[in-house]
């Protein structure tokens, strides 16, 4: 698949933005005053920075209101629907803890929408079955348990991020590992897409040139990377924020959140690139 | 909107015989040219006539080898396009309502005054069936010249789809695959017409008729043949001095 730059920051700016709200969320003594302000700008302004991205993946984005009308079908619809619940409620929170206003349910309810908006992003892959890699619990496993640790060092919770960073590496090896093999087990071949028996291979393609499924759906991109990446991926991701010596004073902190988020969008990157979509097959170029 | 139907009064669609398909695509070109002016937006292309020309189009031919074990290499002319699935993914996806599946006939449509263009339904389609309009920015797919079929307008014989219609070697057929009567559904039942990836669960309506067997390596020789066997198996003189020298060491 195409590993489209708005896409890859969408997913990982807003699932940070949303894991950092939904800490705040569940905070029994949340920061009031002009703490609170700078938490949950820092939230509001990465989730939406995250949808801004998303909203420049969209080729029509003046009839983008429209995506809120398919709640009952559409994932995307039902994200769409979710972020824009996640961020109002977690709002009001942020703007009743400024004026000293502690509303802990208020709070819960925000929490468990951004965490709903996560699940309903990482669903919208994990829902395609033309994509073998993507459709798995791993997919939805992954983006919520990177949101929530993402969040975790955000927010400064660091005894907590300790915690999780080790199992969001076990989490990702295993989800590269069992991908590998997904597209074979799913069963889809050039026999199954063609309904030919002993289809050997593509012989001449439709035209010369490219085209849009090509480019979106049977790209080869950089693939022969994808071992150095992966350990790029992990190392930045969940080693080296465990590596910092603890207690983590600030710096170090911002540092261990700086290299778990360029872990977190190399891991995302590959997310999209390494996956095969199965049309893919017709044109010979898994 | 977005919601698929329970069931279709009809399943229109198509049956596309790759037995006698000659990959002569002109398929392709009459779909492009009936599609370019009747549809809301034309289908557009991209540098036409320069290094790196692209374009949009609902129909494309591929051709690929197939090996069986016993025979020689066959080439299969295979054209693609929208299935017109009873279960289409690409409808349920759709987070604006713009893609949607008719209850008359079944026919899977794009209303594109709906369409944000954020490429869903292609991730979701198995068959690359939709192509997005680069100029347009909304997404293209075969509508199955719903604009002739019911077209009072044009002659009787002309209400099929255009690909239909110009198809030289009478490959193409079109139909209502729902009435196990009609003529589509009798050449489906006669020929084995096959789903493509049915693992998909896609349902699609359009069949493929697969290739009749072809001629083997035995058993029709011509009587000449014997005075074409190879003469010589084994070399001799030189070569065969050499060959065997070579066998030796």
């Amino acid at each position: 698949m195409h590993a489209a730059p708005s896409l890859v920051f969408f997913t990982t700016l807003s699932g940070l933005g949303l894991g950092l709200l939904t800490w705040l969320g569940i905070d029994p003594t949340p920061p009031t005053g002009w703490v609170a302000l700078v938490f949950f700008a820092l939230g509001h302004g990465l989730t939406l920075a995250g949808l801004g991205a998303s909203a420049l993946h969209l080729r029509r984005p003046e009839r983008a209101l429209k995506a809120f009308t398919q709640w009952r079908t559409s994932w995307l619809s039902r994200e769409a629907w979710a972020s824009a619940a996640a961020l109002g409620v977690m709002g009001l929170h942020g703007l009743l803890l400024m004026l000293g206003v502690v509303v802990l349910p208020l709070g819960w309810l925000g929490a468990a929408l951004a965490l709903v908006t996560v699940g309903t992003t990482s669903m919208i892959y994990a829902q395609l079955r033309t994509v073998p890699r993507w459709h798995h619990w791993t997919t939805p496993a992954l983006f919520l348990w990177l949101s929530l640790t993402g969040g975790a060092l955000l927010a400064g919770r660091a005894g907590v991020a300790l915690g999780m960073l080790p199992l969001a590496g076990a989490l990702q090896l295993y989800t590269w590992w069992d991908g590998d093999g997904r597209f074979a087990r799913a069963g889809t071949s050039l026999e199954t897409a063609t309904g030919l028996e002993n289809a050997s291979r593509p012989l001449f393609p439709p035209h010369t040139g490219s085209n849009y499924v090509m480019r979106e759906m049977a790209g080869t991109v950089a693939r022969r990377h994808v071992t150095k990446l992966r350990a790029i991926a992990l190392f930045l991701m969940a080693i080296l924020p465990v590596a910092l010596p603890l207690p983590l004073p600030h710096v170090l902190g911002v540092l261990a959140l700086v290299s778990h988020v360029a872990g977190v969008l190399v891991s995302r990157w590959l997310f999209f690139a390494e996956a095969e979509h199965v049309v893919s097959l017709y044109y010979g170029r898994r | 909107m977005t919601a698929l139907p329970d069931h279709t009064d009809r399943k229109l669609g198509l049956v596309i015989d790759l037995d006698t398909c000659v990959g002569c695509h002109a398929c392709v070109v009459s779909c492009k040219g009936w599609n370019t002016q009747s549809q809301d937006s034309p289908l557009s292309d991209q540098d036409p006539y320069g290094a790196d020309p692209t374009g949009t189009f609902l129909n494309r031919v591929h051709s690929f080898e197939v090996t069986p074990e016993q025979g020689p290499p066959q080439l299969v002319h295979f054209p693609r396009s929208c299935l017109h699935c009873e279960d289409a993914p690409c409808v349920a996806v759709c987070p604006t309502g713009a893609s949607y599946k008719r209850t008359e006939d079944g026919i899977v449509l794009v209303n594109e005054s709906d369409c944000i263009g954020c490429g869903l339904c292609a991730w979701a389609c198995p068959y690359g069936a939709r192509e997005m309009d680069a100029a347009e920015g909304v997404m293209k797919k075969c509508t199955l010249c719903v604009d002739r079929i019911y077209n009072d307008n044009l002659p009787e014989e002309d209400r099929t789809p255009a690909c239909v219609r110009t198809c030289p070697s009478n490959a193409r057929h079109f139909g209502d695959l729902g009435d196990p009567e009609s003529e589509v559904s009798q050449l489906v039942a006669e020929r084995g017409g096959m789903d493509l990836m049915p693992e998909q669960g896609t349902k699609p309506v359009n069949k493929y008729l697969p290739p009749r067997p072809r001629d083997a390596w035995e058993g029709e020789t011509d009587v000449l043949a014997p005075y074409l066997e190879p003469v010589a198996e084994e070399p001799r003189g030189l070569l065969g001095w050499i060959d065997r020298t070579l066998g030796k060491l």
